[in-house]
C-alpha cells in the first residue's frame, strides 16, 4: 500500500528507512558493572569506567550480548559468530571517553526481516540490514543554570541495540506499523521495554522521494524522533518539503535534520560537509567477540513464542481473522489475556469481547491490560453465562459494566441484580398475550403483511420484562401468536 | 647496616635479609627515603610518599615478626607515575593531569602491595609515556646517574620509564615498575645499566594504567638484576577480569626459571638487526653476547625476520592512532587541567588540550588523528595492521627454529639532555630494536652487558615466544653472569 504524494508535476513515492535505538533491558551497562535503571539522581549510576577515568577499561557484559542475539534471532537474522567493537571518535561533554564504543564493519547481527500486518489484512516485509550494540552517551542539561551546561552520566555506557532497516518502507503508516511490530517483538523478548517516552526506544528516520518505481532520491536523516506519531508526522512534512523543493527546481541535499513537532517542520541540524569524521577503528581494549554456534542454537531454542507465530496459531486455532489476530498478539499481555478467556470457549466470541467491551473499558479508564478491572477468568465466566443462555448479549454488557465497577464476578452480579434472562416460555407467553391484547391496530398491520411492526411488539415485551426476556424466544412466541 | 649498604641490596638480598632479621623493613625504608631525598637532583621522582613507605614497613615488620611474610614483604619500590595509585597523585607527567588523585588502584600495584611491597613514590616519565629520553615530562627531564668519562654533561636516562630506570640505577629504590609500549622499559634500562623486562602482552593487567597505546602497553619490572626482575614480575602479573586483554593463565615461579638448564637450546641472531652504520661498539657487544650464550650451552643460529625494517613505521602509525583516541578523554570536563577563561565548548577543548599537552603528545595525537581519518585509514592504519601481522608471523616462524633471540637493546648509549630534541625521527630510532617485539606482543628483556668507550652502559636484548618468559630469564641470567657488569658506579658508591 504505497501512499503517493500528488505533486504539481505528478506523483511521488516516499522511500523510508528507520534506524531504531533500543535500550537493552539489563541490570548493568554494556561495559561496566554500573546499575542500569531509568531515573535516579544525576550521576548516581556512574562507574569509573562510565566516567572514563584514566586507565579504566571496558569489559563486555555477557547478558547484553545474549539480549542482542535473542533480538537478532527474533528478527530472523543472521547471527555473526565473530563481531568487532569499534571506537567512534568525537568530542562532546556527555561522551566521557571522547569515543563511543560501537560496532561498525562487523556487527553482531546481520540481515533479517520484520513482517508488517497492515490494517487491510495484507502483509508487508521490511528487511533488516543489521543490528549492532553500542554505548549510549550521557545527557547534557542546558536548563539547570543560565550560563552553564551540566552533565549527567547516568545513561553513559548503557547498552543500545541499533536496529537498521532497509529502505523498504513506503508510507508513514508502514513506518508506524514497522515500529509497532518491532516494539512488540522487543517486548515479547524482554530485550527492550520499548518505552519511547522515557527514551528507551528512539528512531532516526531516513526519508527520500522519487518518481514511483524510479531511481532513488537523495535522503535526509531526521534524528531522534521519540514517538510513533511524531515519526509519521515527520515523514509527512519531510517528504512534502522534498517534493516542493524538487518541483521548485531545487535539489535535496544529504543532511541531518531535526523534527519540530510544535511547528510541524523539519530543520537542518548539520550538512554532509559538517558531518563528523568519526575515525572508526577496532577498540584495542576489547578482543573480537566470538560466539559459539551451539550457544546461539540454545538461545534460539529458548525463545518465547513471538507475535508472528502466535498470530498464525490464533488464526488456525481460534478461527480469528488476520486483523483480529494481529491486534490480539500485538501486546504479550493482551494475547495472554485473550488466551485465558478463549480457553475452552468460542474463540471468536472471546476475541469480540476482548477487542470490544474490554478495550473500550480500558480506553475510557486509561488503563493498561495489566490493571484491567475485569480479569480474564471473570470475563470467561461472563461469556459462559451467555453461552448457557443465562444472559443475553445485551444483559451481558450490563453485567460487564457492573463487574468493572464492583469487581465482582458475573454470577454474583447476576444474582444481586436479578439480571437473569427469562427463558421460561410460559412467562414470556403471558407478556406476549398482554402486548397483543393492547395493540389491535398493530396486530392488524402485521396481518396485512407489515413485518416491521414485529419490532414494536418485541420492544414492548422487553420493556415489560426489564430487558430480561430472551430476545429469540420473544420473537418466536410473537410470530406464533400473531399467526394464530 | 649502613644506609648505603641497605640501598645497595638487590630485592632478593633485601628479602632474604629481612627474613633473617639482619635489618628491619623500617631501616630498609628509611635508607631508601634518605637516598630518594639525596637523589632529588636526578628528578627521578615526581611524588615522594615516605609516610606510606614507613607505614608499609611497619606492617611488614609486624608480619615478618609474626612469620607471615609475603613474597615482597617490606621491599621499597618506585612506581612509574603512569600507574594509578589510590589517594596518591597520578600525572602521567602531563600538565593535563596535574592535581589528579585517583580514587582507585591499578591492578599491578594492587598486586604488589598485596605481596607486601611498599611504595616510596611515583617516578618521572615521558609525558603519557611518549618518548625515548624522558625529556617530554611536563615536570622536567630526568638525569641519568651515569656520566661520560671526563664529561659532566647530564645525560638522558632513556624513556619513557626514565625515572624508574634512573632511580633503580642510583639505588633510590630496590626496584621499580615501568611500562613498555615500544621499548619504554628496555631502552631506559639499557641506558641506565639496569635490567628491564617487558613481559608478553596480556601477562600483566592494564587496569588502572594510564593508556598510551592499548594494543602495545604492557607493565614490567626495572631492577638491578635478572633475579629481581623475575621476583618482581611474578608479583605484578596475573589474570584480571577487569582487563579483557589480560590472559587467563598461571603465573609461573619466574625466579625458579633462573636455574633452568640452557644446554641444547638455540639462540637466533636476526641478520636484519645488523643495520647499516651500526655503532661498532654495539656490534662488538652483540658478538660477545653470542659468545656468552654459546658458553652457556646454546647454539647460535642466524635467522631472518624479513619485515623488521617496517616495524618502526608501523609502530609510529599504530601507537599514535590508538593514543589519539585514548587521550580524547582528557578534555577538561571531568578532571585534570581545564583552561581558564570563557569561550564556547570548542574553545574550551582547544585551550585545555593545547595547554595541557606538551609538544610530543600533541604531535602524536595529530599523527594518530591523521592516519585514522577518512581517506587515509586504509593506506595507513589498515596497512600498518597487516604489516604488524606479518611481523608477528616472522617471529612465529623464527621461533619454530630457535628458543630465544638476541639483539642489542638500543642502537647507542645514553645521549646528552637536549640532543636529538629537534629531530623526532632520530629520537624514534632509539626504539628500532625494541619495537618489533612490542608489535608481536612478545616478551623482551634488556640486560646490562658492558660499557662503551665513554664508560656508558649498553644493554643486550633477549626475546622469547609468547608466555615463555622463563626461558628468556634463564638466558638473560647467563649473560648477566658472564658480562660482569658493575652497576654500582651509577649509585656514586663505586
Amino acid at each position: 500500500m504505497t501512499a503517493l504524494i500528488q505533486g504539481a508535476t505528478g506523483d511521488w513515492e516516499m522511500v523510508i528507512g528507520l534506524e531504531v535505538h533500543a535500550q537493552v533491558t539489563s541490570a548493568a551497562k554494556l561495559f561496566s558493572g554500573a546499575a542500569n535503571a531509568f531515573g535516579g539522581e544525576p550521576n548516581t549510576r556512574v562507574s569509573l569506567v562510565d566516567a572514563a577515568m584514566p586507565g579504566m577499561l571496558p569489559v563486555i557484559n555477557g547478558y547484553c550480548i545474549e539480549q542482542a542475539v535473542r533480538t537478532g534471532l527474533a528478527l530472523k537474522a543472521k547471527i555473526n559468530l565473530t563481531s568487532v567493537f569499534d571506537r567512534k571518535n568525537y568530542f562532546y561533554p556527555d561522551l566521557p571517553q571522547g569515543y563511543q564504543i560501537s560496532q561498525f564493519t562487523q556487527p553482531i547481527v546481520g540481515t533479517g526481516e520484520v513482517v508488517l500486518d497492515m490494517e487491510d489484512g495484507t502483509e508487508r516485509r521490511v528487511g533488516i540490514t543489521r543490528l549492532h550494540l553500542e554505548q549510549d552517551a550521557g545527557k547534557s542539561l542546558h536548563d539547570q543554570a543560565p550560563k552553564l551546561t551540566y552533565v549527567d552520566l547516568n545513561r553513559s555506557g548503557v547498552a543500545l541495540m541499533e536496529i537498521v532497516s532497509e529502505p523498504d518502507i513506503r508510507s508513514p503508516e508502514e513506518a508506524a506499523a514497522y515500529l509497532t511490530k518491532l516494539r512488540s517483538i522487543l517486548r515479547y523478548l524482554g530485550t527492550c521495554d520499548g518505552n519511547m517516552e522515557e527514551g528507551s526506544m528512539r528512531a532516526d528516520v531516513n526519508v527520500s522521494v522519487r518518481r514511483p518505481g524510479g531511481a532513488l532520491g537523495t535522503r535526509c536523516e531526521i534524528k531522534n524522533v521519540n514517538s510513533i506519531r511524531f515519526v509519521q508526522q515527520a515523514i509527512v512534512v519531510e517528504a512534502a518539503r522534498q517534493v516542493a523543493l524538487i518541483e521548485d527546481g531545487g535539489k535535496v541535499v544529504q543532511e541531518t535534520r531535526l523534527f519540530d513537532p510544535e511547528a510541524g517542520v523539519t530543520r537542518v541540524m548539520r550538512s554532509k560537509e559538517e558531518s563528523h569524521d568519526y575515525r572508526y577503528f577496532p577498540d584495542p581494549d576489547l578482543l573480537p567477540l566470538e560466539l559459539d554456534a551451539d550457544w546461539v542454537a540454545s538461545i534460539k531454542a529458548g525463545l518465547p513464542e513471538l507475535p508472528d507465530e502466535k498470530r498464525a496459531r490464533f488464526m488456525d486455532g481460534y478461527g480469528l481473522s488476520p486483523y483480529d489476530a494481529s491486534v490480539l498478539v500485538a501486546e504479550r499481555e493482551t494475547a495472554e489475556f485473550f488466551e485465558t478467556v478463549a480457553q475452552g470457549r468460542d474463540g471468536k466470541v472471546a476475541a469480540n469481547w476482548v477487542m470490544g467491551e474490554l478495550f473500550g473499558l480500558l480506553n475510557r479508564q486509561g488503563r493498561a491490560m495489566a490493571d484491567s478491572p475485569v480479569g480474564p477468568v471473570e470475563l470467561g465466566g461472563l461469556i459462559d453465562l451467555i453461552a448457557d443462555g443465562t444472559l443475553s448479549n445485551r444483559l451481558a454488557k450490563e453485567v460487564f459494566e457492573e463487574m468493572a465497577a464492583s469487581g465482582k464476578p458475573a454470577a454474583a452480579v447476576v444474582e444481586e441484580k436479578g439480571l437473569r434472562q427469562i427463558t421460561d416460555s410460559g412467562a414470556i407467553e403471558a407478556e406476549v398475550d398482554k402486548v397483543i391484547a393492547a395493540g389491535p391496530d398493530q396486530v392488524a398491520q402485521f396481518k396485512a403483511g407489515n413485518e416491521k411492526v414485529l419490532g414494536w411488539f418485541v420492544g414492548r415485551v422487553m420493556q415489560a420484562t426489564g430487558g430480561k426476556a430472551n430476545p429469540a424466544a420473544v420473537n418466536e412466541i410473537l410470530r406464533k401468536k400473531l399467526s394464530e | 647496616m649502613a644506609a648505603a649498604a641497605l640501598t645497595g641490596l638487590t630485592i632478593a638480598e633485601a628479602r632474604d635479609g629481612l627474613l633473617a632479621k639482619d635489618f628491619s623493613a623500617r631501616e630498609l625504608a628509611e635508607a631508601h627515603i634518605g637516598a630518594m631525598e639525596a637523589g632529588r637532583g636526578l628528578n627521578a621522582f615526581l611524588t615522594e610518599t615516605p609516610e606510606r613507605a614507613l607505614a608499609g614497613a611497619q606492617e611488614a615488620d609486624r608480619r615478618i615478626a609474626a612469620g607471615e611474610a609475603r613474597g615482597l614483604e617490606g621491599v621499597p619500590l618506585g612506581i612509574k607515575d603512569l600507574f594509578c595509585t589510590e589517594g596518591v597523585a597520578t600525572t602521567a607527567a602531563s600538565r593535563i593531569l596535574q592535581g589528579f588523585t585517583p580514587p582507585y588502584e591499578s591492578t599491578v600495584t594492587r598486586n604488589l602491595w598485596d605481596a607486601g611491597a611498599v611504595m616510596l613514590g611515583k617516578t618521572n616519565l615521558d609525558e603519557f609515556a611518549m618518548g625515548s629520553s624522558n625529556t617530554t615530562s611536563h615536570f622536567g627531564p630526568v638525569e641519568n646517574p651515569w656520566r661520560r668519562k671526563g664529561d659532566n654533561r647530564p645525560l638522558v636516562p632513556g624513556g619513557s620509564s626514565g625515572g624508574s630506570a634512573a632511580a633503580v640505577a642510583a639505588h633510590l629504590c630496590a626496584g621499580a615498575t615501568g611500562t613498555d609500549t615500544g621499548g619504554s622499559i628496555r631502552q631506559p634500562a639499557a641506558f641506565c645499566g639496569v635490567v628491564g623486562l617487558k613481559p608478553t602482552y596480556g601477562r600483566c593487567s592494564r587496569y588502572g594504567i594510564v593508556a598510551f597505546a592499548s594494543s602495545l602497553d604492557q607493565a614490567g619490572p626495572i631492577t638491578k638484576t635478572v633475579r629481581d626482575a623475575a621476583i618482581l614480575l611474578r608479583h605484578m602479573a596475573g589474570f584480571d577480569a577487569r582487563d579483557s586483554t589480560s590472559v587467563e593463565r598461571e603465573v609461573p615461579d619466574f625466579e625458579a626459571a633462573l636455574s633452568r638448564p640452557l644446554k641444547g637450546l638455540r639462540v637466533g641472531i636476526p641478520k636484519e638487526y645488523r643495520v647499516d652504520g651500526m655503532d661498532p661498539e654495539i656490534d662488538a657487544l652483540w658478538q660477545k653476547g653470542i659468545g656468552w650464550l654459546e658458553e652457556a650451552g646454546l647454539e647460535a643460529v642466524e635467522i631472518g625476520l624479513p619485515h623488521t625494517q617496517y616495524a618502526l613505521p608501523v609502530y609510529y602509525i599504530l601507537a599514535p592512532a590508538e593514543a589519539s583516541s585514548n587521550l580524547a578523554r582528557y578534555d577538561g570536563v571531568r578532571y585534570g587541567h581545564r583552561a581558564e577563561g570563557g569561550g564556547d565548548l570548542l574553545e574550551m577543548y582547544e585551550a585545555t588540550r593545547g595547554e595541557g599537552f606538551g609538544a610530543e603528545v600533541r604531535r602524536r595525537i595529530m599523527i594518530g588523528t591523521y592516519v585514522l581519518s577518512a581517506g587515509y585509514y586504509d593506506a595507513y592504519y589498515l596497512k600498518a595492521q597487516k604489516v604488524r601481522t606479518l611481523i608477528a608471523r616472522d617471529f612465529a616462524a623464527a621461533f619454530e627454529a630457535v628458543d630465544v633471540i638476541l639483539t642489542p637493546t638500543a642502537p647507542g648509549a645514553a645521549f646528552a639532555i637536549g640532543e636529538k630534541e629537534d629531530d623526532p625521527i632520530s629520537m624514534y630510532l632509539n626504539d628500532v630494536f625494541t619495537v618489533p617485539a612490542s608489535l608481536a606482543g612478545l616478551p623482551g628483556i634488556s640486560v646490562p652487558a658492558g660499557t662503551d668507550g665513554d664508560g656508558l652502559p649498553l644493554g643486550l636484548q633477549l626475546m622469547a615466544p609468547s608466555f615463555d618468559e622463563e626461558t628468556m630469564i634463564a638466558a638473560a641470567a647467563a649473560i648477566e653472569a658472564r658480562a660482569g657488569f658493575d652497576g654500582a658506579a651509577a649509585a656514586g658508591g663505586a
